[in-house]
C-alpha cells in the first residue's frame, strides 16, 4: 500500500509526481473556488478539452517543420489562453449563445488535436497520455513551470482577492462600485486557463475538470469564507492526488483516473451527509 | 441656494421606442429629504434608480445626481438591490458583504474598511454579527447587512428597492426602524409595496406608474395611496395629478 511512499523516498520520478501533487493543488483549490462558485465549470471544461488542439498543434511544428523549441506545454498554454479570451469574450459579448460557443470551442480544439498527433510522426501514441495524463512523467522542468504557474496564480488571487470576490457574490453590485467587472471576468477566465493547463499534467486534458471542481465543491460545504474555500479545496486536491497515487502505485493502474475516483467517492461522501454536519453559523 | 440631490427634467426612457417605461418625468429632490417611491409592478420604478445609479441614460431629458453626471456621483449614493437572489452555498461573512461597498472607491485600507463594516453593521443593529456565515442569517437579517453594505461609504444618498420584500412582519419593522434612524442623515428613496413601511415614511410621496407624480402631503394612508402602494386597478399612465416638483 505504501510503496509510492517509499519510492518516492528513493526514486526521482515518484519525488517529482509527490512534488507535482503538492504544486498542483495549490492552483487547482484557489481557482476551482473561484469556478465553482462562479458557475464557470462548463467554460473550465470547454477550455480544458481545447488545449489538446494547442498540444498536438506544437507537437506537429516541433517535428514536421523542426520547431525544436517549441514544447507541447506552449501550444496548451496557447490554446488554453486563446479559448478563454474566446469563450469570455461570447459570454460577454452575448452575441452568440454561450453554450454553443463553448461546444464549438472544445469539439474542434479536441478535433485539431487528434488530427494534429495522428499527423505528427512518433505521437501517435501519445495521444492516451495526453487525454488522460500522467504525473509519474513530470520531469525537473515541468515541476518549475508548475512552480512559476502556482505563484502567477496566487500572487494575482492576492492582489485582486476582494474584487473577485465581489464579482462572484453579486455582479450588479460590483458594476455600481466602478469594478471593471468584465475585465475581471476575463481575468478569471485566464486564471482558469492556466491552471487548466497545469493540471492537465497530472490527470490529462479529459478529466481536468472533475479535479477542478469537485475537490472545491467538498470544500465548499464547510467554509464560511472565499479564503477558507481555497485553503480546504487546496488540502482536498493534495488529498485526493497522494491518494490516487497511492492507491495506483503498486497494482500500476492509470494515477489519473484513480485520482479522479477518490475525487469523486469524497464528493459523493460529503453531498450524502445531512445538513447539520456541516453547520456552519 | 444649494442644488438638488437628484433633479430629473423632462425624462424619457423605453427599451423599445414604442413602448416608454417613463415619460415626461420631472422631479427635484432636495437634500436630507426622505421619499418614499410608490406604484405598481413594472410602473417603472427600479427604471428610475437604474437612471439616478447612471446604469442607463435617459431617451429624452437629463438627470443630474449630487450636481454631476449620474455615473460620476455612482460613488456617493448608496444602493440595496430589490430580491438579492445569492447562491445558498456561497462561502462569505457578513463583514466581507459589507466591505464589498468599499471597493471602487478611494483606496482604503483593509484596517480601515474592516472598521467601517463594524460601524455600518451597528447601525442596522447587527452588531457582533460580523463573522457569521452570510446564508446563515435570516431574510431580515440579510437585508440589513445589504443596508450596511449601502451605508459602509457614508454616502450621500441612499436607494431602497423594496427591502421589505420577502421578509415576516418583525423583519419588516427591525428595517423600518434603522431607517427612521438614518432619516435626515442623508438623503434617502425608498420603494415600497409594504403599506406598513410606507405609512411610517410620508414625509415625501412619489408615485410611479409611467409618469410620475408627487402625492399631496399628508399623515395617513388614505384610499388613494394605497392604491398606489399596492399597484391594485392602475392601469399604465394612470396617475391623477400633474409633474412633480418638491
Amino acid at each position: 500500500m505504501f510503496d509510492f511512499w517509499q519510492a518516492a523516498l528513493t526514486h526521482p520520478l515518484a519525488r517529482n509526481a509527490l512534488f507535482a501533487a503538492l504544486l498542483v493543488s495549490l492552483c487547482c483549490g484557489t481557482v476551482g473556488t473561484y469556478v465553482v462558485v462562479r458557475r464557470i465549470s462548463y467554460i473550465a471544461a470547454g477550455v480544458s478539452h481545447c488545449v489538446l488542439g494547442g498540444l498536438g498543434a506544437a507537437c506537429y511544428l516541433n517535428v514536421a517543420w523542426g520547431w525544436t523549441w517549441l514544447k507541447p506545454v506552449h501550444g496548451a498554454l496557447a490554446a488554453a489562453l486563446l479559448s478563454a479570451i474566446v469563450i469570455g469574450w461570447v459570454s460577454l459579448r452575448r452575441r452568440e449563445r454561450e453554450d454553443t460557443a463553448i461546444s464549438a470551442v472544445w469539439s474542434v480544439g479536441m478535433a485539431a488535436g487528434i488530427l494534429f498527433l495522428y499527423a505528427t510522426p512518433g505521437y501517435s501514441q501519445d495521444l492516451m497520455g495526453y487525454l488522460f495524463g500522467n504525473i509519474l512523467l513530470v520531469t525537473n522542468q515541468s515541476l518549475w513551470l508548475l512552480a512559476g504557474l502556482d505563484a502567477v496564480v496566487i500572487l494575482i488571487v492576492w492582489w485582486f482577492f476582494h474584487q473577485f470576490q465581489a464579482v462572484c457574490f453579486d455582479e450588479e453590485f460590483a458594476r455600481l462600485r466602478n469594478l471593471r467587472v468584465d475585465a475581471y471576468y476575463i481575468l478569471l477566465l485566464t486564471l482558469t486557463a492556466l491552471t487548466v493547463v497545469a493540471l492537465s499534467m497530472v490527470v490529462g486534458v479529459v478529466l481536468v475538470i472533475a479535479l477542478l471542481t469537485l475537490p472545491a465543491a467538498m470544500a465548499g460545504r464547510f467554509a464560511r469564507s472565499l479564503g477558507q474555500m481555497m485553503v480546504f479545496a487546496s488540502l482536498l486536491c493534495a488529498a485526493c492526488c497522494l491518494a490516487g497515487l497511492t492507491i495506483s502505485y503498486r497494482p500500476d493502474l492509470p494515477v489519473g483516473p484513480t485520482i479522479i475516483l477518490v475525487a469523486g467517492a469524497g464528493y459523493l461522501i460529503t453531498a450524502a451527509l445531512p445538513r447539520r454536519f456541516f453547520r456552519r453559523g | 441656494m444649494t442644488t438638488p440631490a437628484i433633479e430629473l427634467s423632462a425624462v424619457g426612457f423605453g427599451y423599445d421606442p414604442r413602448f416608454p417605461v417613463l415619460e415626461a418625468v420631472d422631479m427635484r429632490i432636495e437634500r436630507g429629504a426622505f421619499v418614499t417611491i410608490v406604484g405598481p409592478n413594472g410602473g417603472g420604478k427600479t427604471t428610475l434608480f437604474r437612471l439616478v445609479l447612471g446604469l442607463i441614460r435617459p431617451t429624452r431629458g437629463t438627470v443630474r445626481v449630487l450636481d454631476a453626471d449620474p455615473a460620476r456621483a455612482r460613488e456617493r449614493i448608496g444602493y440595496v438591490p430589490q430580491h438579492f437572489a445569492c447562491d445558498p452555498l456561497f462561502p462569505v461573512r457578513v463583514q466581507d458583504v459589507v466591505r464589498m461597498g468599499c471597493l471602487g472607491g478611494a483606496r482604503v485600507s483593509r484596517q480601515t474598511a474592516r472598521e467601517r463594516a463594524a460601524e455600518a453593521l451597528d447601525a442596522v443593529g447587527l452588531d457582533g454579527l460580523g463573522p457569521r456565515w452570510f446564508n446563515s442569517l435570516s431574510g431580515g437579517q440579510r437585508q440589513r447587512v445589504l443596508i450596511a453594505r449601502g451605508l459602509v461609504t457614508d454616502p450621500e444618498i441612499l436607494l431602497l428597492d423594496e427591502p421589505t420584500s420577502n421578509v415576516d412582519a418583525t423583519a419588516e419593522d427591525a428595517i423600518a426602524r434603522v431607517l427612521e434612524g438614518l432619516r435626515g442623515n442623508m438623503t434617502i428613496l425608498l420603494v415600497t409595496h409594504t403599506a406598513a413601511v410606507a405609512s411610517r415614511f410620508l414625509d415625501t410621496i412619489y408615485c410611479v406608474n409611467r409618469r410620475v407624480h408627487a402625492h399631496p402631503a399628508t399623515d395617513k394612508l388614505d384610499e388613494d395611496l394605497m392604491r398606489h402602494i399596492t399597484g391594485f386597478a392602475l392601469a399604465p399612465g394612470d396617475i391623477s395629478g400633474g409633474h412633480a416638483g418638491v
